[in-house]
């Protein structure tokens, strides 16, 4: 029932605001209710170690089509709630002032936080499908609406992109459904599990090539990935902290918990194809990266070329890559979402996010600086951050498939290039921190306010998880990995 | 208490006399009364549709039971075509000042009685369609269908476009219907027989010549094509849907397209032994569901914009009538019902403060916060955004599709819900980013809201839960071992 609770506490927010509650008083206390919650179930409810869904309650939809509304948690999905709802917290706490339909602002970002909730807690194919496409339209509102720049083109592809991205994935769905015995078919997914050793090999490729293009395009895998950066640098900041940090996590998600244990052969046969793939998002996006002269760009850019990673563990084959994945989802989940805030309060005070204009705002704003300062060196991935933990499990889970001291293999090859990739984001986040940050400050603006006093919690809250799971990542990898130890030792 | 199925049709003919007759008589009253009366009297024959038991059709019926069926399809689209009309007549009540400006009469109130009545009569056409499973009643009920949609389509005649559209109209279903007669003649005269259970059984034996039947086939498929606007019977459809009244339009694009997929569901189940037809319904339906989402791109004016969108959801329907999945077809057009409604109504609304343009609904969301909201939500069903009922009627056709190793029409359905995405929310666009110079609220009546609320809630209610609508489908299982079968082929 708790679940339920998460769910739907920020769905009901958001029409209550719809309705004409308050907008931002009841925006914030759907916010810290439901982290509350979650954090009461991260505590209390949920048991670390245990094998299996855990706090599973279900609701009869349709029985001709065997559909029911089931909620449950793994450690998997537990730590993309928790994700969620420090990611949705911070949002709220960094929007600023709205000039125009405040309520539908603040109704549209929880829409956004109730569907991520909603996809990660479901335990059914269809409403892990369809609570993701819940933010669909909000997105695109968000962006139209109160975006800037080039709102309207962005908006335009990033609502094209991922509703197509969307119904490729439905047939991708639609094809595992099917796949599996009429008398064992089901949109459970402990049911398809059980189920999932009867899918034919030849099944498995067709399916698994589908699930990886309509996911991929949701995650910005290359060289579909051409509508985040754009998005995200026109969208308001709340709305790319949401997107960036936490919805955009559902196609790795769905990577990690329909593909790989359903699908092992299917993996199988596209692991050299996801490779090649993942590296033009470390490679080529980096370089990309490093030539963008504006700030949200930029982010937007690393925010697809750290996917790369997290492709690289779900290719990796091992556990350790595996458990790395989904350390990393959390720890970029964080860190991107306060890249995201703290850009828009820059943009905010100084009107401009172009590299070279800015300057030396370290002087006028040292909170600022202070948290980007922690914020960079998490994306980068220094040790001492979660970044810096799932980066390692991830290289090393790849390097360690197949190793062999005679002859390298593609996973060798992989782990290699995507090193590189390190020093190439070290090379962008530290530039911008200097230009953005070092210098000399311009005299019109050595008045700027420094943040929010208000700000301190949830940026406090940010950083304090990115640290605690880049110091203890046992704690993490305790939760998460029985989640995939039954696909890893059945093997 | 149970009712025989025909006294439905026989109830709705009885109300739409009866109106005619005491309209006569009315002359000073407010003739908005008959559209209430007709509005309250459909609702209760639509609450009496569940008293009638649904039987599977009786192959060695005779008599009235060989034309005629009650089986569960034909009583649940029974209630389709009484719900349709109950919503068209709530906005033509809205429409009414349109048409009395347009109409020159010698009382102010001239035509309307017709307006409001004429909609029963095609109501009653299309319930006997859902039932026909001959030839014979199928024509019959058709033409009470067309007739009354030649004299609506031409309604306000005073405006050029309208008389265009109702001349194209009048001319085009007229040489389809020449087409349907001329098909039929040729099935009878290779079978003998008008019944299609019948027809079915004799083109089994081999010794009949095939191809004169499928010649025939041919010939009312192209009449149905025409129904149901399907490249390359399309062409009438963006002029007639512009130019007529827009609750006619909306009567048109939503119960005569679905008359016209019954009655295909239903003639197509003989002939689909012949494989050319599959052949021949693959190619329509890729050209139906490409044309419809391209032609919709550029489109600026709402009504044409609508037009295209139902060419194109004929293409999304003929995929599940390919895949011969009934029951995904009649899901699909009861979400297609309730979304399209819901848009046309807003259209109606908005169009007679601003106009029928999309800029015409520029700054929308400011001006009347409720209509932008329904008008969003109908946006994002026709688009196929989940939790709205357009999304689960694309989910079971595409699964249909691939059950049946559609895989072409497959493709093509996914890279044309992409265009979907882009005019539909076009709409949107202009509703929530642009702002207007106009700031004046958007009248609404208390009917108008109460019924777009209720196509709201329909919308998501299905969206969530659409157990209710495969029920009432499939209750004694009759059309689902056909779709079985055919699966395992």
């Amino acid at each position: 029932m708790i679940l339920l609770f998460i769910v739907f506490c920020p769905i009901l927010a958001a029409l209550a605001i719809l309705i004409g509650a308050p907008a931002r008083r009841t925006a914030l206390w759907a916010a810290i209710l439901t982290l509350a919650a979650t954090t009461l179930v991260y505590f209390g409810g949920f048991e670390a170690g245990q094998r299996g869904f855990q706090l599973v309650s279900s609701w009869p939809i349709s029985a001709d089509w065997r559909i029911n509304f089931t909620l449950g948690l793994d450690g998997l999905s537990l730590m993309m709630l928790v994700l969620t709802a420090i990611v949705t917290l911070a949002a709220i706490c960094f929007t600023g002032e709205i000039k125009q339909h405040e309520h539908a602002f603040y109704a549209c970002l929880l829409f956004i936080a109730g569907g991520a909730m909603g996809a990660f807690a479901s335990l059914d194919l269809f409403f892990f499908y369809a609570f993701h496409e819940l933010a669909l339209i909000p997105t695109f509102l968000l962006i139209g609406i109160w975006g800037t720049g080039n709102r309207q083109v962005a908006a335009w592809k990033i609502t094209i992109y991922l509703g197509t991205g969307s119904f490729v994935l439905l047939l991708g769905l639609i094809m595992l459904y099917r796949s599996v015995p009429e008398a064992a078919r089901s949109f459970d997914f402990r049911a398809l599990q059980k189920a999932a050793s009867t899918i034919p090999a030849e099944a498995q490729g067709n399916i698994f090539l589908l699930l990886l293009l309509g996911f991929g395009i949701l995650v910005s895998l290359f060289p579909f990935h051409t509508w985040a950066p754009e998005a995200y640098a026109s969208a308001p900041p709340p709305a790319a902290m949401l997107h960036a940090g936490v919805l955009k996590k559902f196609g790795l998600y769905g990577l990690l918990r329909l593909a790989l244990p359903l699908l092992p052969e299917g993996a199988q046969q596209w692991s050299t194809l996801l490779i090649v793939l993942l590296l033009g998002n470390i490679i080529y996006v980096g370089l990309v990266t490093i030539a963008q002269k504006r700030l949200d760009w930029m982010l937007g850019y690393s925010s697809v070329m750290h996917m790369g990673y997290i492709f690289l563990g779900i290719a990796s084959g091992t556990l350790l890559g595996t458990n790395g994945a989904a350390l990393l989802i959390f720890a970029h989940g964080i860190s991107i979402a306060l890249l995201f805030g703290l850009a828009g309060e820059i943009r905010q005070r100084t009107g401009t996010l172009v590299l070279t204009d800015l300057g030396g705002l370290g002087k006028a704003m040292p909170r600022a600086a202070l948290a980007f300062g922690l914020a960079a060196f998490a994306a980068i991935g220094l040790p001492g951050f979660a970044n810096f933990t799932g980066e390692v499990m991830v290289l090393f889970g790849t390097f360690r498939n197949g190793a062999n001291p005679e002859r390298f293999t593609i996973y060798q090859i992989a782990t290699v290039l995507a090193l590189w990739g390190v020093v190439i984001s070290a090379v962008y986040m530290l530039r911008a921190y200097r230009r953005v940050f070092m210098g000399a400050l311009r005299e019109s603006w050595s008045g700027l306010a420094d943040l929010n006093g208000n700000l301190r919690v949830p940026i406090g809250i940010l950083i304090a998880a990115s640290l605690w799971f880049g110091f203890f990542p046992q704690s993490f990898v305790r939760i998460v990995s029985p989640a995939f130890k039954s696909y890893f030792v059945s093997k | 208490m149970t009712i025989s199925a025909p006294t439905l049709e026989i109830a709705v003919l009885v109300l739409g006399l009866s109106m005619l007759m005491v309209e006569a008589f009315l002359e000073r009253t407010d003739k908005r009364t008959l559209a209430f009366t007709a509005i309250l009297g459909l609702a209760a024959i639509f609450a009496a549709s569940f008293f009638v038991i649904p039987q599977p059709a009786d192959p060695v019926a005779t008599g009235f039971w060989s034309f005629y069926t009650a089986d569960p399809l034909a009583i649940f689209f029974k209630r389709f075509a009484l719900a349709t009309t109950i919503f068209v007549l709530v906005m033509m009540i809205d429409y009414a000042p349109v048409v009395r400006e347009s109409i020159p009469g010698a009382t102010p109130q001239a035509g309307l009685g017709e307006f409001f009545t004429l909609p029963i009569f095609t109501c009653a056409g299309l319930m006997w369609m859902a039932s026909a499973i001959d030839f014979v009643m199928i024509f019959v009920s058709l033409e009470l269908v067309s007739i009354s949609f030649y004299v609506l389509a031409s309604f306000t005649r005073r405006n050029p476009t309208t008389l265009e559209a109702g001349v194209k109209y009048l001319i085009l279903s007229a040489l389809s219907t020449g087409f349907l007669v001329y098909g039929i003649t040729w099935i009878f005269g290779v079978t003998g027989e008008t019944n299609l259970a019948r027809i079915a059984q004799a083109l089994a034996d081999p010794a009949i010549e095939s191809g004169p039947a499928l010649f025939g086939m041919l010939l009312v498929l192209v009449a149905l094509g025409f129904k149901i606007a399907a490249v390359p019977f399309q062409m009438w459809v963006p002029d007639v849907y512009q130019g007529a009244p827009t609750p006619v339009t909306a009567f048109l694009s939503v119960g005569s397209k679905a008359a016209g997929f019954v009655v295909l569901l239903r003639v197509l189940q003989p002939f689909f032994i012949l494989p050319q037809i599959e052949r021949l319904l693959i190619a329509i339906a890729l050209l139906t569901l490409i044309y419809g989402n391209l032609a919709a791109l550029p489109q600026n004016n709402l009504k044409r914009l609508l037009a295209y969108s139902s060419i194109a959801h004929a293409g999304y329907l003929l995929i599940g009538v390919v895949s011969l999945a009934g029951e995904a077809v009649s899901f699909y057009l009861v979400a297609y019902l309730l979304m399209t409604l819901l848009s046309f109504a807003v259209l109606i609304v908005v169009a007679r403060q601003t106009g029928e343009n999309i800029e015409d609904f520029n700054g929308l969301a400011k001006r009347s916060p409720f209509l932008a909201l329904a008008m969003l939500i109908a946006m994002a069903s026709l688009a196929g955004v989940p939790f709205t009922a357009g999304f689960l009627g694309k989910f079971f056709i595409f699964d249909a599709a691939l059950r049946h190793h559609q895989t072409a029409l497959v493709i093509a359905g996914v890279i044309t819900v992409a265009c979907g995405f882009y005019y539909y929310l076009k709409v949107v666009r202009a509703m929530y980013w642009e702002d207007s110079p106009n700031e004046t609220a958007v009248p609404l009546s208390g009917l108008s809201r109460a019924a777009m609320a209720a196509l709201i809630a329909g919308i998501i209610f299905l969206g969530v839960y659409p157990q209710p609508v495969l029920n009432a489908l499939n209750s004694p299982r009759e059309t689902i071992p056909a779709t079985e079968s055919a699966s395992a082929r």
